[in-house]
């Protein structure tokens, strides 16, 4: 499947603002497995040692949320505003 | 026409002028409550010179209508205003604006706060702090999520999630 990837904050600087992947991943989670297992910048960014938040089509969700051809994944660290 | 409800912008806003759009045309606000939260020249022990905030685009404004409209939900409230600041600020310059009308004191006070302890945990904004040892993104606060729980929503921001099962 195709899927939007969106990087924000410390994220952003390590990998740059997003890409378009291609490969199979059946939730959140698995797709961020997957890309941190390309090791180096994104295994630093992207791994398990990292606390990170997740959106899907723009909506704040967790890993667990499937995921379907076409959408917009976002990964970024806790928010800070206000 | 009805003023917007969430502006993120890079400019700086009027705080007065934002009051009277809100309360321009329905004479039965009794109550306005604001909330303008400010860049602190100071954080963690290091003077803080300015600071950048980003955000997602599309997701953020998305995010806080949907806050005001749970505000409009649990609240007895007439109009509803937020503004958030992003790129590069100064010390001492504005950041956020709530902005909360209603007919008595109390919802307004109460959706003010309520908007801006979802705000701070579930709106997608990251402060990076410029000092003179260097830029460092800012925490998140555990005490933030516990501001928002006071309202009867569980969020985890702050925390690290449990890990997921994998198989």
């Amino acid at each position: 499947m195709k899927l939007e990837v969106r990087y924000f904050a410390s994220v952003r600087e390590a990998l740059g603002s997003g890409e378009t992947v291609e490969l199979e991943a059946a939730d959140i989670g698995a797709l961020r497995d997957a890309l941190a297992a390309r090791g180096g910048r994104h295994a630093e960014a992207l791994g398990r040692h990292r606390v990170l938040r997740s959106a899907k089509n723009r909506v704040l969700c967790p890993e667990s949320v499937a995921l379907g051809d076409g959408d917009e994944v976002g990964f970024f660290p806790p928010v800070t505003g206000g | 026409m009805a003023i917007a409800r969430v502006s993120i912008q890079h400019q700086d806003f009027d705080v007065g002028a934002e009051i009277a759009a809100l309360r321009a045309g329905d004479g039965g606000i009794g109550a306005v409550a604001i909330f303008v939260g400010t860049v602190r020249d100071r954080g963690d022990g290091s003077t803080v010179a300015s600071m950048e905030l980003e955000h997602y685009p599309g997701m953020t404004e998305a995010a806080i209508e949907a806050m005001i409209d749970a505000a409009f939900a649990r609240f007895d409230i007439r109009a509803a205003r937020v503004i958030h600041r992003v790129g590069v600020l100064a010390a001492q310059e504005q950041i956020v604006l709530v902005a909360v009308a209603s007919s008595h004191r109390g919802p307004a006070f109460q959706a003010c706060e309520f908007l801006m302890d979802y705000l701070k945990t579930q709106a997608p904004f990251w402060k990076k702090e410029v000092t003179g040892a260097g830029a460092r993104w800012v925490d998140a606060r555990v005490a933030d999520d516990a501001a928002l729980a006071r309202w009867g929503i569980a969020v985890t921001n702050a925390e690290a999630p449990p890990p997921p099962p994998r198989p």
